[in-house]
């Protein structure tokens, strides 16, 4: 990297961060890829072929970079995303690289925004790692440069390295990674590395193949995938009502089931386990329970949401309060108001929840335990494992395997299915692996839903139409109230409840945004995009609404309100743009709705075109603008704003879970419906250019869909509604 | 019971309760996991296989409906008969980059190889109508559909006889998702798809 000037060279040095530092410790550890390694604290007396200089990159004598990803691969692309930056400085040819998915040992794969926990969430993943990875990938190419300039006695100024190749131009030598590996072990690991400046990137800004392979051929293996020796599976019958316990049950007839081998009880069910699946569904379903519903949840939808309407009258704790907003509304000319009611939703994850653990005793006691999953909050996991157990978190091994989705579900901080899978195995006591599965109708029952909530909210326009005053009040559970990520409730403010709201760009004089946190025995859950799933729907109708009050262009008065947010006028701008807004909205026959929102550090705009027939409305495109920095993988993010926009109309059109005296009405996808190929939209996405730091794209592309396409029914001429799903039909 | 089957081009006996559905069999008993589980209900479409040729839910259908067919599933689909489309799907699925969490893949690629076999040249209409039965909750639609209509044109570039897509297919109705009609067509067809197999299986009620 000599050709850089000497004065770009001290503005790129970075110190090694502290994991890194320590790294040396860990030189050569063995990871599951890996070859047979020595524990060699010692690395000069080592003998070993790879070259494992941190604890996400190790490269073998077969000439392959393996890259060990610390956050969950459920679809997002943090295999592709995370190998991308290490390949990048590491100036691998990407055909050489291959990913694993970490263990949990948060000292090593820490979430370096959480603190010390290991976790994949709240789409940080690219967020916290682009430095590390950098720097990971960094550091093992210094050690192949100091390697093969030893091995040619050359000076290390005299290397280059392209594609995977390491060249002395002058005497015309050439060598790859990993013949190189061995050598490059034996070198010092640099306690400071230089990155490369964006204008040498060669891999990040690129479409790049995924590296989350065996997608297509049926070798990827998944947590239902897993079949290890004497394995049995267990499934579950649990209550018919949150907060009802297992008062007896017989189990007489399920025993009688061919390959029904146990059936135990656990704090919240009963298990069948039997040799397949088939068979302990069958067991399952012959079950006799008898019930103790004496202090289960008993409430309807509608009796909770009368509750919610009857609290947003009140004020309710303060989360926002800027100006003075009774003064902003005596000043008022006009006053407008709306409410928003909001279901419970399910995840609906494609594969439904499941996990495989095994208990290893020695006498009487268990002694450890390993556990293979798509495990998303690893230590949270770890910890809740450990303690149903009585171990030290160290004796839980957690293998990460791939996700059939999540969207929240997998990341549950009272780690509510592997929980189960161990007390499972823990009263069967054989000590062989059991495979806990959820079938559709258990996944779609046992809760950790997205809350459902109500918003009321009133704005004051003066003479001119400027907006005044702005008050929001919200209703609903809290997702964090008794969990490790309690922190996030400040002040009784349940931040996840209120983002979106709460930090409105909107210039407006004087806006207060109030909350009402609620209790009920239903489990929530954050979904994907959490708050703004269901605040940004909320405000970003209310807008347009104010918008037509004031007779004023959708647009042009968001513009004009986000004065001091260019990065949000810069995605409305362009989604605007590509969209043809402002020739299409006065020529075009078809209507236009537009909705903008911050969420996870990432800006999306999106402009949904609505074509009326005879039969109805139809969606006919949808332009979306998103700014979420250094772009590292174009390809992935339109991938993500296109699956976020798919996955936020289900909520749209589709989908809702409702309580009928505290049974879930919904079972299946013949009634929890979703989207399918016939309602997808075509989409474009338009990425800003930005050298800003890169933030996430797993969520941010959800929450916008739902108000901008309302906004477009509205315009095209569609009645209101103040309730998701719409029950306007499209075509 | 033994039960014999022939699964992607080779024959083997399984000792199982007849009523077990072929996916379980494949995947819990012949180790092929490349054939998912997603509802149970013929509701999603990640449990496709190929009968014969042609896309069947297999976490409705009894094993022992099965015997004396030639069952595909994603692990044979490339060397199977439809080998030409399901090779030409999974190029475009790599080229494009389809899959995200990659979970409900397996029956994508099984039912757009049944697909382009009947219809080497699908319209959106086409497609909506084959594909709506196979659900995606990372919404990977816009880049199937993109998959499919390229994997259409790499095979009519690639097609020495054009004429070797006229092949008469025998298609199961029951897979037609009917696209803007209530849900209730759903769980009909649901009941139609058990019923029939049920029929040939002597009726025991077992898939609900």
């Amino acid at each position: 990297m000599l050709h850089k000037s000497a004065k770009a060279l001290s503005r790129r040095k970075f110190l090694i961060s502290s994991v890194q530092s320590s790294a040396g410790l860990v030189l050569g550890m063995s990871l599951p890829l890996s070859h047979a390694e020595a524990d060699n604290s010692d690395a000069a007396s080592s003998v070993t072929k790879t070259l494992s200089p941190n604890a996400f990159v190790t490269i073998n004598d077969s000439n392959k970079v393996i890259v060990t990803i610390k956050h969950l691969e459920m679809g997002q692309g943090t295999f592709t995303g995370l190998a991308t930056l290490v390949a990048e400085e590491l100036d691998a040819d990407w055909a050489q690289v291959e990913c694993q998915g970490a263990e949990a040992a948060v000292e090593k794969y820490a979430n370096g925004l959480w603190g010390k926990f290991q976790g994949t969430g709240g789409s940080t993943a690219i967020a916290n790692s682009y430095q590390q990875m950098r720097e990971a990938g960094a550091t093992a190419r210094a050690m192949l440069v100091g390697a093969a300039a030893s091995l040619w006695r050359v000076p290390v100024t005299a290397i280059t390295v392209k594609q995977g190749m390491v060249h002395h131009a002058a005497t015309g030598k050439s060598v790859n990674f990993g013949v190189l590996a061995e050598l490059a072990a034996l070198q010092t690991i640099p306690q400071e590395v230089e990155l490369k400046d964006p204008s040498e990137f060669t891999l990040i800004g690129k479409k790049v193949s995924r590296k989350d392979v065996g997608k297509t051929s049926g070798k990827a293996i998944f947590t239902q995938d897993i079949q290890r020796p004497n394995q049995l599976t267990a499934l579950v019958a649990h209550p018919p009502l949150f907060g009802a316990k297992v008062s007896s049950f017989d189990a007489t007839e399920a025993l009688k089931v061919n390959g029904v081998v146990d059936v135990v009880q656990i704090p919240n069910g009963v298990a069948v386990l039997a040799k397949d699946y088939w068979q302990a569904k069958t067991g399952r379903d012959l079950l006799k329970v008898q019930w103790d519903e004496s202090v289960a949840f008993t409430k309807s939808s509608d009796e909770l949401m009368n509750e919610y309407k009857a609290l947003a009258e009140k004020p309710g704790l303060v989360a926002t309060d800027n100006g003075n907003v009774d003064e902003g509304f005596a000043q008022a000319d006009q006053i407008i108001e709306a409410s928003y009611e909001f279901p419970y939703l399910a995840h609906a994850t494609m594969e439904p929840m499941n996990c495989v653990v095994q208990l290893h005793s020695e006498g009487r006691t268990f002694e450890r335990a390993e556990l293979w999953y798509g495990a998303q909050i690893h230590t949270g996991d770890q910890m809740a494992v450990a303690g149903a157990l009585g171990l030290t978190p160290d004796k839980v091994k957690i293998n990460t395997l791939f996700a059939g989705g999540s969207f929240g579900r997998r990341g549950n901080a009272h780690s509510d299915y592997v929980l189960e899978a161990v007390q499972i195995a823990k009263a069967h006591g054989k000590g062989v692996p059991i495979k806990l599965v959820w079938s559709r109708e258990d996944d779609t029952h046992a809760g950790y839903y997205r809350p459902m909530y109500f918003h009321k909210l009133k704005a004051g326009l003066d003479k001119a139409g400027n907006l005044v005053a702005w008050q929001h009040r919200i209703v609903g559970q809290s997702i964090v109230k008794g969990t490790g990520f309690e922190g996030l409730i400040q002040n009784g403010i349940d931040h996840t409840s209120v983002e979106g709201a709460s930090n409105l760009p909107y210039g407006i004089p004087n806006k207060r945004v109030e909350l009402h946190t609620t209790e009920s025995k239903v489990p929530v859950l954050w979904w994907r995009s959490v708050g703004s799933t269901h605040t940004a729907h909320a405000t970003e109708c209310f807008l347009d609404e104010i918008a037509a009050v004031a007779k004023k262009d959708p647009v042009a008065l968001r513009m004009a309100l986000l004065k001091n947010h260019p990065r949000h006028r810069g995605v409305l701008e362009l989604a605007a743009k590509q969209a043809g807004w402002s020739e299409q909205t006065k020529s075009s026959e078809n209507a236009f709705g537009v909705a903008v929102h911050k969420s996870f550090g990432t800006y999306v705009a999106q402009v949904v075109e609505v074509a009326k027939s005879s039969q109805g409305y139809k969606i006919e495109r949808v332009t979306c603008a998103v700014d979420c920095g250094v772009a590292v993988n174009p390809d992935v993010i339109k991938a993500q704003m296109e699956g976020g926009i798919g996955y936020g109309l289900s909520p749209a059109l589709l989908s809702e879970i409702t309580l009928n005296k505290g049974k879930v009405a919904q079972s299946n996808f013949h009634d929890y419906q979703v989207i399918r190929m016939n309602n997808m939209p075509d989409i474009d996405v338009h990425i800003v250019p930005s050298t800003e730091p890169p933030t996430g794209v797993g969520e941010p592309g959800t929450p916008v869909i739902a108000p901008a396409l309302s906004n477009a029914l509205a315009a095209a001429g569609a009645e209101r509604e103040y309730r998701l799903p719409l029950k306007t039909q499209l075509v | 019971m033994k039960i014999s089957l022939d699964i992607n081009g080779k024959k083997q006996e399984v000792d199982v309760d007849p009523n077990t559905p072929l996916l379980w069999v494949v995947r819990d008993h012949l180790n092929l996991t490349g054939t998912k589980f997603g509802c149970g209900m013929a509701l999603c479409g990640a449990c496709t296989v190929h009968m014969n040729g042609n896309p069947i839910r297999s976490c409705v259908t009894p094993v022992s409906s099965v015997q004396g067919q030639e069952i595909t599933t994603i692990e044979g689909v490339t060397s199977s008969d439809l080998s030409k489309e399901s090779n030409a799907v999974v190029e475009a699925w790599e080229d494009i980059a389809v899959v995200q969490c990659g979970y409900c893949q397996s029956g994508q690629i099984m039912s757009a190889t049944a697909l382009l076999k009947q219809n080497p040249n699908p319209t959106d209409q086409d497609i909506d109508g084959f594909m709506s039965g196979n659900i995606c909750r990372c919404a990977t639609y816009k880049r199937i559909k993109e998959g499919i209509k390229q994997a259409a044109q790499s095979m009519k570039v690639a097609s020495i006889n054009p004429s070797s897509n006229d092949v008469a297919i025998n298609v199961d109705d029951s897979l037609f998702y009917d696209v803007g009609n209530e849900q209730s067509t759903v769980a009909q067809k649901t009941e139609s798809v058990n019923a029939s197999v049920m029929d040939q299986e002597g009726g025991a009620d077992h898939v609900a």
